[in-house]
């Protein structure tokens, strides 16, 4: 199977307070849909990350449902107002249960 | 179709007619099936409530060469004050054997009710796309996108 998803992120270190930032995401991942068929016929069994979540300071700034439409290696990119300095926490939720963490930090000044 | 020669026989020019007839038959019901199904997704969220147009630019491309990653944006026009904001977004494929592409949640904090990501479509198809603002109102949008190579199955 596929190594351990790993996230990437790509975060401004630095903003004015209002700028508008743009936060890029990519996680290694199949996602596997659930609509393939193996070699034997078999239907593989559905495994995305069905959630993507980005918090600033602890609170939920914008959220994403994925479904098994979303391509392998998701990327997902939104925009975030930037008002204090502070750290970002970005989740990706798996069906299997676990979840993959990044954190980026902020200044604003 | 490819025809090598190029003086079909008049077997072949009839063969190609009926295909082509049969064909104008069945599409527009195939897809009018696909259209239901996201109609049902919709109706789920929302019950019977009216959509208004624009406020909504979907960004998808016109032709997508490979159906497992296509782009796709969008960007709702909001201020994104705690007054008038974007709540939700919805995106769903027409042609897709499972509807229901991505939901966002936006929050006054985003400042641009903008996102991208990348989805799998398995045929030519319409993408729908649904923004709920803060105050309730419910604006839709539509596009096509022709694909070359599916991205379901294989």
């Amino acid at each position: 199977m596929a190594t351990k998803p790993t996230p990437r992120v790509r975060v401004p270190t630095q903003a004015k307070p209002g700028e508008l930032i743009e936060i890029k995401t990519l996680i290694s991942h199949e996602m596997e849909s659930g609509q393939r068929k193996d070699a034997a016929g078999k239907v593989v069994p559905r495994k995305i990350i069905n959630k993507f979540t980005a918090a600033f300071n602890g609170k939920t700034v914008f959220e994403a449902d994925w479904n098994p439409a979303i391509s392998a290696n998701p990327y997902q990119s939104f925009f975030y107002k930037a008002a204090e300095s502070g750290e970002f926490t970005f989740t990706w939720k798996d069906d299997d249960g676990s979840d993959y963490v990044a954190t980026n930090k902020l200044t604003v000044a | 179709m490819v025809l090598k020669s190029v003086e079909k026989t008049r077997r072949e020019t009839l063969a190609m007619a009926a295909i082509a007839g049969l064909a104008a038959i069945l599409a527009p019901r195939l897809s009018l099936a696909d259209e239901q199904a996201v109609a049902a997704e919709i109706k789920k969220l929302y019950g019977d409530k009216k959509f208004e147009s624009g406020k909504i630019k979907l960004d998808v491309p016109e032709i997508a060469e490979n159906g497992l990653v296509v782009p796709v944006n969008v960007d709702i026009e909001s201020p994104m004050t705690d007054a008038d904001y974007v709540k939700s977004v919805h995106v769903f494929a027409e042609g897709n054997p499972l509807p229901a592409v991505v939901s966002y949640r936006f929050t006054p904090a985003c400042g641009k009710a903008s996102a991208s990501t990348r989805m799998r479509l398995a045929e030519t198809q319409n993408i729908v796309c649904i923004a709920e603002m803060s105050n309730g109102k419910l604006h839709m949008a539509k596009a096509n996108v022709k694909v070359t190579i599916g991205g379901c199955g294989g």
